[in-house]
Order: structure tokens, then sequence, then C-alpha cells
């Protein structure tokens, strides 16, 4: 009985296989024109100058907008603080591929050409684009984590731990810039009725972008409306309500005309964030019996200016807990570079900072000749010592266990190089998966009509995440009827507010609220069937009567909603429920977790490698539906699999220009890229992380994957590559 | 990655910014001011201008373009059949891919102009009076998308793909499919769709 | 883009007429429009190539000839093709993807530019963009540059996996001038090396059309092999590939080419693989003796070194493969 955990097929489904799921550049609105962008050539200095004569030439066009006539926005309340710039505000440059000038003409095509024909002039300052040379120059975060806590954090004596053991390790690794690349780029369509503003747009977070655009124009919320069904994508760059959004709105402000701005490909690379380039020093050590003796991990993040906003890749906080190690310290510094404002991408800091640890743990355990696997289970943290409480809940090491009986890990040579067939080297690696469950206020609307449908309302996003679905299906169950006759809606501004959608936390934030608003309208089905005197249930207690199949149930017979409604004379009951965190973050450290078993194969010769096999377990607490939760675990493995071996964005260290800003040059991974991939959910019935036991899947499957493969590379070849990607010339020597 | 044939020496016509022949411009260009208001105007014809019909889905849809216009934005901003995606607009994501007489193309990197003349199909015309194509509704089955904005050009593939033979093994699929980028990571129920689709079928 | 007339030819006489006045010609489109969109090309006039006779595909027993209009897919999967020529085949199905190679024609293929990001995005200086701006690649972002032929003004690869195979080949291209006169240039001269004119990329005359491809058949062609090297397994140009076709009957190799893709600034030939193995007994240490002297004169830049071993090891790889 129920659909929860059941691998029920995606309510949208329909409308994506026949191309008639709508996207945000894809309404229909009358009297619409173009906008595009026009972006920086340098990364450093002042505009002087725009000759714009040619382009207001050109056929077609209808505005064109500068520093000199933007509009002068307002940076009142609700502006989220991480995005303040470039909005064509002032002058100064402060990266390469800054938005200095928006076009707007009739058609599309036109609006491209001009753009193409807007000259600009600069004075050039010298652009700061070498990270790793600035390292002596990083600074502490001025919000790390929002505030939420210190850059750093240090529990016993690491420094004498590490001196005294048997093994050591003292190595720095380093990941790059990598870009999110949703399939679907950017876009908003904005249209002004008024003082009253609506966007359509493709954005994680609804609600930020309302409050955010009220704050440019100084509305009031009220006065904004946003407009989402859909994200092609978003990975993390669509969380931020990102200047376009901004200026889409200014130019259908100043043109009278509603205004569609899509950004092109290589926009994407300059306009939304991305994962900062990190460099991490590891010191870790251990005994002879395997124990992990001291932990040090000291993350650098690349940053824009700070007068841009603060974003930090917080790569270290997993080493804090993960392993029972009574020695550690972290910390998380920036680095300031003309570089535009990075963001969360997909599991920032745990997919960053966890390639780092789970390869030192390798490494550590090839020092004291033990098999990883075994080396983790031999530190296996029962405790979160870095928080001091008890976990949630924490299902490790059934995925450890399972994770490797399906992959037959333990066949595994013991010595590098040791699978070969032919040219082929074969390795096997591992690594564990770990990510916060994160919870947020959520707020849901009910409504039970009296035909028994059921219409679910809250301003959630879905990414293709599966909210659509997984939430009729928590309706459906909580109410006792078939998923069917649930509609859940969403991406509207003016439905119940619902936070962002990131940090994994769609699930464990809204799915309660969907449940406890349908117990409070079904409470209200209850109340009218008590309150009727036909029914003569008017002495029982509440919990006597049931509210499913259509009908309230009591014990002696069954009444049809429809016939309740209707006796009093409504056509609907609802009810609108709000469920936020309460005090379990305060009673246990709340986390995901999961392991990863990959086989890589590596062309000795050619140093060509492939992922050959792969197997991830994982504990995300209470599975909502099979189908689309095994979609989020292949989905996020094959993310970790670009992260390992092919993405990497190469920035001109003379212009701080990106060289690779398209996707054929920008790597990513396609069909030929992926295997077969085997995903185990182990069970893991708990409601002490909320009331569903719900973890959240989105990054915890990406967390982990580059280290597993950087461990089976290792094994394979023998060569330890510290570095993402790995390439083919890092593993030539090893012919 | 192929391109045209050109006359010759890639001289001075290359390296300057030639400037684009302005046409027309007396009826249609309107200066922008700083204020930044316009009357409000429809796109105004100019000399670049044609109309064309297209044969889309087995219909006949008659559009204005330009000889620059792509068949996707053709597709997507006039025709509004917006089911085909733009994901790179340079041929490197398959996310626009539709049939021209049967074979699979990418739509952002064909003029509007020559397809002319030629059978269109895109997401839109492969149900039929809203019965799924059997790969439609094994994409839906095998849950092979996340997102959801690939999947037209994925289905597109996919069934040209089938039409092809290239459906031996996985490996053979999966090469074939290699144009069509999922940043979703959806490739394994992709495949698994594609084989379910050719052992039904 | 900018905006552009497209004018549809009735033969190939009105077409070259066309490019006489300065149009432009478009096969496939696949890179063209790329550059257009970037505003790396800006044609005024574009010239079609579509209605012209020159799709044809035809296999003899003395010679394959591919229009110019071909399609890379159809001329990967032609039955001849795949039986006599095969590292045609072969080079065609490891370029690009299946959409792109229904577009994509044979003699747009020889013609494709670098795929230099440096190149293409006006936003960077580039010498073969516009000539006199200086080579930012040359101290930048260059690991999939070229080590072989380049200079101080330009250090791009050349892109195309067909040319090189077809260079193994001694193909040559069919060519119309724009007074009607035709000629027969072979492959390997039809790219320049980048010297101090990196912009001036073939010897083609203004307006002169490439109408087909030429290759002679052969006891080599038919033990051919092309071998790709790329980080992603596909849809990706190559870091290195090595076309190979050898004739080695009784033990002895009577004919062998050897040529490299993804290193050079045109499609490499390498005779000092060829020289070092013609008329030697075929034995495995020969071929591993000659493929160690692939590259001979490389310049690697800052990132792409690890190119020459590569080569080495995919020269000697594609050796084995076609000779196994």
């Amino acid at each position: 009985m129920g659909s929860i955990g059941k691998p029920i097929d995606r309510v949208d489904g329909h409308l994506k296989v026949t191309g008639h799921a709508t996207y945000a550049a894809e309404f229909t609105v009358p009297d619409l024109v173009h906008a595009v962008l026009v972006q920086s050539t340098i990364a450093a200095g002042r505009i002087t100058g725009f000759d714009l004569a040619e382009a207001k030439s050109m056929p077609g066009v209808l505005l064109i907008i500068t520093p000199d006539n933007a509009l002068r926005l307002t940076q009142a309340k609700g502006v989220q603080q991480a995005v303040k710039a470039p909005l064509l505000q002032d002058r100064d440059i402060l990266f390469n591929g800054q938005h200095v000038a928006v076009v707007v003409a009739d058609t599309l095509d036109r609006a491209l050409a001009a753009a193409a024909r807007v000259r600009v002039r600069y004075q050039r300052d010298e652009a700061v684009t070498d990270m790793d040379a600035m390292l002596d120059q990083a600074y502490v975060p001025k919000s790390f984590r929002n505030g939420a806590r210190p850059a750093d954090s240090r529990r016993g004596d690491p420094e004498a731990a590490h001196d005294a053991a048997f093994a050591k390790l003292d190595v720095t690794y380093i990941t790059p810039i990598e870009h999110h690349n949703p399939m679907e780029p950017h876009a908003t369509i904005a249209r002004w009725q008024g003082d009253k503003l609506t966007v359509w747009t493709s954005t994680q977070g609804i609600s930020g972008a309302q409050t955010t655009l009220a704050g440019h124009f100084g509305l009031d919320p009220s006065q904004v409306r946003v407009i989402c069904p859909f994200v092609g994508g978003g990975f993390g760059c669509k969380g931020n309500t990102w200047p376009p959004v901004t200026l889409a709105a200014m130019a259908a402000k100043m043109t009278g005309r509603p205004v569609k701005l899509v950004l092109t490909r290589a926009q994407m690379f300059t306009s939304n964030g991305y994962r900062p380039r990190t460099v991490q020093k590891l010191r870790a050590s251990a005994e002879t019996d395997g124990s992990l003796q001291s932990l040090r991990h000291d993350g650098f993040s690349l940053m824009s200016q700070p007068n841009l906003g603060e974003f930090c890749e917080p790569v270290a906080l997993s080493t804090e807990f993960l392993y029972a190690c009574p020695n550690v310290a972290v910390s998380h510094r920036l680095v300031a570079t003309n570089m535009p404002l990075p963001t969360y991408m997909r599991a920032p800091g745990e997919a960053s900072g966890m390639f780092a640890l789970e390869s030192a743990i390798d490494e550590l355990a090839a020092q004291v000749r033990m098999d990883p696997l075994a080396f983790r289970m031999r530190n296996y943290a029962e405790n979160d010592a870095h928080e001091g409480k008890p976990y949630a809940s924490k299902a490790l090491m059934a995925c450890y266990t399972q994770g490797a009986q399906a992959f037959g890990w333990k066949a595994r040579g013991a010595a590098p190089r040791s699978m070969r067939e032919g040219n082929v080297l074969i390795g096997w690696g591992m690594a564990t998966a770990t990510y916060p469950t994160n919870r947020q206020k959520a707020t849901v609307r009910v409504r039970i009509a009296a035909d028994g449908s059921v219409l679910v309302q809250s301003g959630t996003q879905d990414l293709g995440t599966g909210t659509y679905t997984v939430m009729s299906q928590v309706a459906a169950d909580t109410l006792g009827i078939p998923v069917s006759r649930v509609r859940f809606e969403l991406g509207d501004s003016a439905l119940p507010h619902a936070p962002v959608s990131g940090g994994s936390s769609t699930v464990p934030s809204v799915a309660p609220a969907v449940a406890a608003a349908c117990e409070a309208a079904a409470g209200k089905l209850r109340d009218l069937a008590r309150s009727d005197p036909h029914l003569g249930w008017g002495d029982l207690d509440a919990s006597a009567l049931q509210v499913r199949e259509g009908a309230v149930i009591g014990p002696d017979r069954r009444i049809a909603i429809a016939a309740l409604l209707a006796r009093r004379g409504q056509s609907f009951v609802d009810a609108t429920s709000e469920s936020g965190p309460g005090d379990e973050k305060k009673r246990f450290s709340l986390h995901a977790f999961g392991s990863h078993f990959v086989e890589v194969r590596v062309d000795a010769d050619l140093g060509e490698i492939r992922v050959a096999r792969y197997v991830g377990a994982f504990d995300v607490g209470q599975p909502l539906n099979a189908k689309t939760l095994r979609s989020q675990l292949i989905g996020g493995i094959t993310y970790g699999i670009g992260m390992a071996l092919l993405e990497e964005t190469h920035v001109d260290g003379e212009t701080g220009r990106i060289v690779n800003a398209n996707i054929a040059e920008y790597v990513v991974p396609v069909h030929a890229d992926i295997p077969a991939i085997e995903t185990i959910v182990v069970e893991n019935a708990e409601s002490r992380s909320n009331p569903l036991g719900v973890k959240g899947a989105g990054e915890l499957p990406m967390v982990g994957v580059a280290a597993a493969i950087a461990n089976a590379v290792y094994h394979a070849t023998g060569m330890r590559v510290r570095k993402l990607p790995i390439r083919i010339e890092d593993v030539l020597g090893s012919a | 990655m192929s391109t045209v044939s050109r006359r010759g020496v890639l001289g001075a016509t290359l390296t300057g910014l030639a400037l684009a022949p302005q046409r027309g411009q007396a009826d249609e260009t309107t200066p922008a001011s700083p204020s930044g208001t316009q009357a409000p105007s429809s796109p105004a014809r100019s000399a670049e201008a044609l109309d064309i019909v297209l044969q889309v889905n087995g219909s006949a849809v008659p559009l204005t373009v330009e000889p620059r216009t792509t068949l996707l934005d053709a597709l997507r901003e006039q025709a509004q059949l917006t089911g085909t995606k733009k994901g790179c607009d340079h041929g490197s994501c398959g996310a626009c891919t539709v049939h021209l007489d049967g074979r699979r193309v990418v739509s952002c990197l064909t003029l509007a102009v020559r397809a002319q003349g030629k059978a269109i199909t895109t997401i839109e015309g492969l149900a039929v009076n809203g019965t799924l194509h059997p790969v439609q509704a094994a994409f839906a089955e095998q849950d092979g998308f996340q997102c959801g904005y690939c999947t037209p050009g994925q289905i597109m593939s996919a069934v040209a793909l089938i039409d092809e033979g290239h459906t031996g093994s996985d490996a053979e699929i999966r090469e074939w499919m290699s144009g069509n980028i999922c940043r979703c990571g959806a490739y394994p129920n992709i495949v698994a769709a594609i084989r379910g689709s050719v052992q039904e079928g | 883009m900018q905006a552009f007339t497209l004018t549809t030819p009735d033969g190939l006489e009105s077409a070259t007429a066309a490019a006489a006045q300065g149009g432009r010609y478009i096969g496939g489109g696949t890179d063209l429009l790329q550059l257009a969109k970037n505003d790396v090309e800006t044609p005024d006039r574009l010239i079609d190539l579509e209605p012209l006779p020159l799709t044809e595909i035809t296999a003899t027993d003395d010679a394959l000839r591919l229009g110019a209009m071909a399609r890379m897919s159809d001329v990967a999967a032609h039955p001849a093709v795949v039986a006599r020529w095969p590292v045609i085949s072969q080079s065609l199905l490891a370029s690009a993807s299946p959409q792109v190679r229904n577009m994509g024609t044979i003699g747009g293929n020889l013609l494709q530019r670098t795929r230099c990001g440096y190149f293409r995005d006006t936003g960077f200086a580039c010498n073969k963009r516009a000539p006199g701006s200086g080579c930012p690649a040359i101290q930048g972002e260059n690991r999939m540059l070229a080590i072989l032929g380049t200079s101080d003004h330009c250090i791009a690869s050349h892109p195309s996996d067909l040319a090189v195979a077809l260079i193994i080949l001694d193909a040559s291209v069919e060519l119309r001038a724009t007074d009607g006169t035709t000629r027969t240039l072979p492959l390997s001269d039809l790219h320049r090396l980048p010297g101090d004119t990196p912009h001036v990329e073939t010897t083609l005359a203004p307006g002169e059309l490439i109408t087909a491809v030429s290759v002679p058949a052969s006891r080599a062609a038919m033990r051919s092999h092309y071998l790709k090297v790329r980080d992603r397994a596909s849809f990706e140009f190559a870091l290195v590939s090595a076309a190979v076709a050898v004739d080695a009957g009784a033990g002895t190799v009577h004919d062998i080419r050897v040529a490299a893709g993804g290193v050079g600034a045109k499609p490499w030939r390498l005779p000092e693989v060829e020289e070092a193995l013609r008329g030697r007994p075929l034995t495995p240490k020969a071929l591993a003796d000659a493929a160690a002297l692939a590259g001979q004169g490389a310049k690697p830049a800052s990132q792409n070194g690890f190119k020459q071993v590569l080569l080495r090891r995919a020269v000697l790889r594609a050796l084995q493969t076609a000779t196994a």
C-alpha cells in the first residue's frame, strides 16, 4: 500500500518527452523584444567610453543600455547579498566577461548582430589571475557559511600527533575552476504592467528572485511575480538571482516592451558563477594499526574582487567529522582575483574537499599496507566528534559492505598495477560520500475537492530532481489516494513560500510540509464528519476516523468526501501548513552517506582513462521514489566522472579571459564515457533527521567520485595524481 | 566538424570586422534614446526578410526569416515550436536535434532558408494523435531524463539511431548517442530506453 | 551573426561566378555558422553549394572519388570505402557527432578552421584572425595546440581527422576556378604552414572551389587504420591521432604511409617513420624503432610537450593495429 519508495513514473514525464514542458524562454508573451548582453574583454580597469553609432544604426535596434543610461537600482532589503554586481551601475571593470551593455532589438538575430558591434573603450589595469601565486595574500572569509560558523576549527593537537605518528602525509591537492553548464542556458522574460513586474526566469529560487527584483526596483515583493515551472538543470548556478535577471527587467522597463534575455553558452561562463579553483593542503597521519592520528586540512579558494560579494568553497567541513580522529584542524581562506564571483556548484565544498580527503585516506592506507576499505572501517566514526553529537542516523557501514559486495571488492589485487589485460591497466578504487541534511521552512497549501481530487501548492522548484512527482506521492499517501488524484503546483511566487532549491534541501524541507498540510486538510474533513449529525460520530475521537480513498472512514461505515462536503454546502476544504526545522540540529549531527566503488581502465601506452564499471551505495534515509532517486544517483556519479577526468575551465593568464567558454572544449561526459552504473539504496528508516526521515540526494552521489577514480587510477598505474581533472599526460609515464 | 568550401586566400576579408551591409535602414531602425522608451512596433520588414514555407511535422508553416536565421530560432521564436531546445547554439550539445528528410541534424547550424522543401520532424511531430512514439514512452518509463531540457534532442537522436541500425550493443548505442549531452547524467537510463524500445519494436 | 544574403546557384558556373563577385561558399555550414555566430567570420554573401551536383561517391578499381558535397556520414558508411579505404571511414566516424556528420561535407571538412580558443573568440588577440595582433596562445592555454609546423606567429593545430587519413592515401583535390578552369592539386599541397601569415591557410585562389576529392586505390589503403586519442571517449577533437596504411606482403614492408593529427599546424605526414620501415622486414622491433622517430623537429609549447611522447605511442599503436 502507498506509493512512497516505489518506482513511480515521473508525473511530468509526458510533458518532457513530448516537448511540451515550458521552460523560461518559451512562454508566449505578445510584443516581445530581445535583449543581448555585451561583456567586457578586459579583466581590470575602467570603461572610458562607448562607440555606439554603428550598433544603434543597425536594423531593428531599439535600445542600448550602458552604465551611462542604465536605470539606477537600489540595494534595498531582500536583495541577495551574494550578487550585487555587475548591473551597469558604474564603469569599473572587475573581471573579463563582465556585463557592460545590453542591446535590445526587435528580433534575436538583430539583437545578437548589434551586440557584436558595440565598441567599448577601456583604461586597462593589471589583472590578478594567478591564484596559486597569491596564496600568501589569502584572507579569512568575512562571512563563512553566511556567518553560521567560523572558517577554522581545531580539536586536539594535530601537529604533535603528526610528528609522533608512524605514517605521514603532507601533500597538496588542486581542483580547477569548473562550470555548471546546465543544458538550459539562463533565460528571463520580463514584463511590466504598470508598477507590477512579472518575470519568467530559469531559477532554483523563485522567492529569492522575487525579493531581489523588488529590492532593486524599489517595489514591494507583492508587486513582483516570478514564474518557473521547469528548470533545465541548475546545479547551483541558478540559485542566486544573477544580474541578467535584473538587466532583463531593466530593459523591459526602459523599452516599455516585454523583453527576453537568454545567455549565450559563452556568457554562461561569466554570468552565473562557477566552482572556484581550490588549493588544499593535507597533513594526515596514522599509526601502524591503521588508526588515524591527525588530520589537518587547509583550503584556499579562488575569489573574485571582494566588492562583488563573497563565496568560499568550504572544502574541509567533511574532514571535521567523517572519521574517528582525535586531532583535527581545518581552515578556509580566500584569494582575491579578477575573476567573476564564484558560487555553489553541486556539492560545493564536499565534492572538491572530499577529492582531497578521500585521496589522502587512500594514500595513508597504502602507507600502512591496509586495504583502503578496511582502513576506512578501522576509523569509522560512531559519533560526530566535531559537533560532539550522535548522528541522527548513519548507515555508512551498510554502504561500505553492500557496495563492496556488489562490486566484488574482495577480489582486488592489493598492489598497484597488479591487474592488467594486455595494454590495459585495470584499477579499482573506492571512496566515501557524505553530505549534510539541510532543512528550511516551507509552506504548503492543500485543497481537497468534492470529487476527491487534491491540489497541492508550494512555491518550490523542480530542477529535474522529481519535486512534482515525490510531493504528489507524499500527498497521495498521506490522504490514502492514488498519485493520479493529486496535482502538485510549484514554480510560482504567488504560491505559498518555499526555500531555494539548493543544498539538497527541497525534499527535507517541502515534503514534511506537504504531509503536514494534507494532515491538516484531512483533520478538517474529520471535524466536518464528527460535527455532521447524520453520521453519529460526534463522540468519537478524531483518531477513530480515517481519511482515505476519497472518503472519511469511521468504525461502522464510510462517507464519500463529495457527500460530506455537499451536506455542508462546501465544494472543498483547504489547509495551509508551514513546516520547518525543529531541534534536530541541536540534538544530532545530520548527514547522508554513501560509498563509491569504481573500475577504471587505463591504456598503458596512450594514457586514455575510461570508467568501466561503477557501484554506488547510498544512505539517503527514506527513499521517496526509487526511480527518480536512481536518476539522481546516476546523475551525481556522472557529474563526478566529469569532474574527475574531463572538466576544467581554462583561463588565459594574461587577460583573465576564459579560453574554452563553450561545450565543445569545456568537456563534459557524453554517453560513451558512462558505463552501466549499479546503485544501491541501503535501508535506513528513521525520523530523527526530519519527520519523514528523508536526507536529500541531489549532491551526495557526486561527493567522493573524483577520489574513487583517482584512487582507482593509482591502483591501475601506481601514479598518484593530486589534481583534477586527471588527464592522459598525468599517466603517460606509467607505460 | 566540417565547414564550407571557401574562396581561397583567407586574407583581409576575414581579419577585420567586415561590416554587414545595412539594408533598408530607413524604415526599420529606431534610434535608441537615453531615456530608452520607444514606441512599440512589430518587427519591421527589411530587405533581408524572406517569406518562406517550411514543412514541419506534415504541416506547411509560413515564416518570415532572414537568410541568417537558423532553423532552431525559426522554430522556437517564430513557429512557437519550443520543444526543440537551444543548449549551445554551436552544434556541440545536440539539444536542437531534428530530422531533415529523416536524417538527424542539429538545427542550430541549419539555416532555415536551406530547410525549405525538406520534411522537418521535431519532437512535437513524433506522437500520433496523442499516442506517444515508442521511444518517447520508453524514455518516460525508464526515466531517461531529469530536467528534461536535452530530452527532445535525445529522443530525436534515438529515433534516428534506431532507423540507422546502430543498436547492436550498449556500447554501439552509447557511441552513436554521443552527440547528445545530458548534463543531468541520465545516460544509463537513456541507453536502457533505447534498448527497450528496440526489443519491443 | 551579421546579416548576409544567400545565393542559390543553378550550376557550377553560376556558383563560381558569384564567388568572383565576392561571395563565399557554404557547404554543410557546420563550421562556418559557428564562426559567424562568434563574429569570427562575417560574410556578406553566401553561395549555397547544396543544389550543385557534387554529392556523388564513386569507387572504381583504380580510385575513389568523393564529391565535395558528399556528407561525412554517407562517405563513412559507403561499402567500398569501408572495405577498401577503411582509414577514411574510421577517421570520419571518429569525427564530430552523428548529427554533424549528417551535415558536414568532405570539402568543408578539409577547410574547417582551427579549434584554438584564441582564434574563435574576438575578445582575444590572434594573428590568424587579426594579423599582427599577436599570439597569446604561445604563452597561454595551449595544451590542445600544435607542436609541429608552428611558427612564432601561430601554434594552432589543424582540426580535421579526414585530412590526416587522406594525405597518407595521396589524395588530391579537384578544383574549379572562377574563370571556369579546373585543376587537380595534391591534398598535401592544399594547406599552408602559418609562417608569418597564419591567416593564409590554403593555396586556393580567391573563389576557387573544391569540387571533389580523389583517392587512388592501393594495397596499402586496404590495410589502413585511424587511431584517435582524446580525453573524452567520443565527440571531441583529437589530442593526437595517427593514420597508417601498410602493404607488407611476405613480411616485408613494401608500402607504408603514416600521418598524424592534433599535433600539426596542418595534417602532418611523418616521412621519418615511413622511411625507417620501407623495404624492411615487418617486425615488432622495426615498428617500435620507426614509431620512435615520429615528430622530428617538434617544438612544444608550455603545456603540450607530452604530445611528443603521445604521438610516438599513437603511431606505434596504429602501426601495430594495421599490421596485426
